[in-house]
């Protein structure tokens, strides 16, 4: 797993992806934090992080999008996975390896809050929070990024992928906002996701018998849990999108609060998308 | 060493394995050999464990490929179809991290790079980016990475692809060299090679074992047999009637070929040495010296008849023990009988040049 980790990480810098993704997060953090804390005078470093993660929204996707893909492409994922190593250890090997690239603009910004604090004084604990949740937030869209790099060949195609799924994330609480939050509406929201899993479920099992089952058994238990208790299904849509907004957890950490929830959050999900990766893998080794 | 049983791979309704079983002895060069799309490089990635099979199973030295995936990967060096090398890497990079990865002890690493260096003779262009590379190079280097760590298996999906008539000799020379300490399967479509280094061969076509059995059997099993093909400058009824005076032909087949005039005729005699009438069935390696030879009987029967012979019979080469076989697969009418009984046939024009591609 070191073998893999270390090849991973050296040809980052070679192939210039990792200089380029740390160059220009460099710029960016660089250019808000002078903007608003230095020329500004802004004492909270958190509201330059929440800044560019419109940013990160896009490099995160360079940085991801061949780690997975491009093994593949290149065939060299054979060498990989005949090698007496799991597929467990290559993609946790990859992850890490990403997770490292990420974190040297992460400990460049450790400095910032030191540089601030020669001016004024600032809040420590509330400029450190900002930065672990923003790290926490990115182990979490790097997750998303090997997951979907892990499902194709072509790296435009993973990059853009994860680009659209970490914006939509991105938006999912702006979203939410414009859902209508009365009852009936959430409950037909939900019915149409229970309908489209549903179908994913008998493209995926070509069995009309489950994928029927799936969505008889679904609505079902939507309708019974309405007519019960209706008013629990007020604004339930809504937060069922907004809990899939990858920054809300970090507006609270960027506000100063250790948001424990927030961390399970993000670490959980990591691990979700480390293990679909992996089952993607591995599925492609029986078909 | 490796058990292979009753391996089975459908892609959706293609049957690319079907119902595999083999198994692989100790210090020996086993050859796959089958026509493109057999289910060579299928069968060779299941066993290596890149892929899964949708029945049966593989046991490499006890391991199972699949349970035990640690252990059973660890007796095996694979070389696939196309190198998996990174572009991007050195070649002393990219050893090093093969190095790594087969958990070579930190140790031995230097030296054994060296060595596999040395053996595989890529020492020339050990700073240069493999994207840099020839073919035929990045080929070696692939093979580098197959022997490092040198695992007792060490299996070569078509390993000379590629390469320039020097390099498939050392590569040979190399292959042999290994096989004194290793267990080496290799898969080719090229004949001569597989029955030049190979101790052992197994017939592929569309997924299923056809014949397998040590190079030498199988040539024996056609020489067995007295068959002659040859072409001949005449009519067909002349021609036949020209045979027909020599005792012993059982069997005469005149086709027509692509030059006018000229026939293309098969001719099967009995095995029986005719002349001193001693029973040689029995004993194989008799059949070889006092098998009674056509040959001239026939030069003399069509000189004869004013029939000039073209061109002879070619030597009976495992060529056409493949070509007979996977044709007959073709055919899908496989009887276990007829496998053995070999009817040597001049390929028509069109067909050589198909299998003239593959060959």
């Amino acid at each position: 797993m070191a073998a893999i980790y270390k090849k991973e990480v050296r040809s980052y810098f070679t192939s210039m992806i990792g200089c380029v993704f740390i160059a220009f997060a460099l710029v960016i953090i660089g250019l808000y934090f002078f903007a608003n804390n230095l020329y500004g005078g802004y004492p909270y470093f958190g509201y330059s992080l929440s800044a560019t993660i419109a940013v990160f929204m896009i490099l995160i996707p360079i940085l991801t999008m061949k780690s997975m893909a491009d093994d593949r492409r290149q065939k060299t994922d054979q060498m990989l996975l005949t090698a007496p190593v799991t597929t467990w250890q290559i993609i946790f090997a990859k992850y890490l390896a990403m997770v490292t690239v990420f974190l040297v603009p992460v400990c460049v910004m450790l400095f910032y809050p030191l540089i601030m604090a020669a001016y004024g004084t600032i809040s420590y604990a509330m400029a450190y929070a900002s930065i672990f949740g923003f790290a926490l937030m990115g182990f979490l869209g790097i997750a998303v990024g090997m997951f979907i790099s892990s499902l194709t060949e072509s790296q435009v195609i993973s990059a853009v992928l994860t680009f659209l799924i970490l914006f939509a994330s991105y938006m999912a609480e702006s979203i939410a906002d414009m859902i209508p939050s009365t009852a009936w509406v959430s409950m037909a929201a939900f019915i149409i996701l229970i309908l489209a899993v549903a179908l994913i479920v008998h493209s995926m099992t070509q069995s009309t018998l489950l994928g029927g089952g799936v969505a008889v058994i679904g609505v079902a238990v939507i309708l019974i849990l309405y007519f019960m208790d209706s008013t629990s299904f007020q604004g339930a849509f809504g937060d069922l999108i907004s809990s899939l907004s990858l920054t809300g957890h970090f507006y609270n950490f960027a506000s100063g609060i250790i948001d424990i929830p927030g961390i399970i959050y993000y670490l959980s999900g990591s691990f979700l998308f480390i293990f679909l990766a992996d089952q993607a893998v591995e599925k492609r080794r029986w078909c | 060493m490796i058990e292979v049983k009753n391996l089975v791979k459908k892609y959706g309704d293609h049957v690319a394995v079907d119902h595999l079983t083999f198994t692989v002895e100790k210090g020996q060069i086993y050859g796959f050999l089958g026509p493109n799309g057999a289910g060579k490089s299928t069968t060779m990635n299941i066993m290596t464990g890149y892929i899964g099979a949708t029945e049966g199973e593989v046991l490499i030295d006890g391991h199972d490929i699949l349970k035990d995936a640690q252990e059973a990967k660890k007796c095996i060096g694979y070389l696939p179809e196309i190198p998996p090398v990174y572009p991007d890497m050195t070649v002393e990079e990219y050893l090093h991290f093969s190095a790594q990865l087969k958990g070579v002890k930190k140790s031995e690493q230097e030296a054994q790079i060296e060595r596999v260096m040395k053996m595989t003779e890529v020492e020339d262009v050990a700073g240069r980016l493999i994207k840099n590379l020839s073919k035929g190079y990045r080929q070696r280097v692939g093979l580098a990475h197959a022997i490092m760590g040198f695992p007792p298996i060490i299996i070569l999906d078509e390993p000379t692809v590629g390469l320039d008539p020097k390099q498939i000799i050392e590569i040979r020379q190399l292959i042999r060299e290994l096989s004194k300490e290793h267990t080496i399967i290799l898969s080719s479509h090229i004949l001569s090679e597989i029955s030049e280094i190979c101790d052992y061969v197994m017939i592929i076509a569309h997924g299923k074992l056809i014949a397998s059995d040590t190079t030498q059997n199988l040539t024996k099993m056609m020489q067995g047999q007295n068959i002659y093909n040859f072409l001949v400058k005449g009519e067909k009824d002349q021609v036949r009637q020209a045979l027909e005076q020599i005792g012993g032909i059982e069997k005469i087949d005149i086709n027509p070929y692509r030059e006018e005039n000229i026939v293309d005729v098969t001719v099967e005699c009995s095995v029986e040495p005719a002349h001193d009438g001693r029973d040689v069935s029995a004993d194989e390696e008799s059949v070889k010296t006092t098998r009674r030879d056509y040959r001239e009987e026939i030069f003399y029967a069509l000189a004869h008849a004013e029939c000039p012979m073209m061109a002879s019979a070619k030597y009976v080469s495992l060529e056409d023990i493949f070509l007979e076989l996977t044709e007959e697969t073709d055919a899908q009418n496989i009887n276990k009988k007829e496998k053995r009984r070999f009817l040597l046939k001049r390929p028509k024009a069109e067909e050589v040049q198909d299998n003239g591609s593959d060959l």
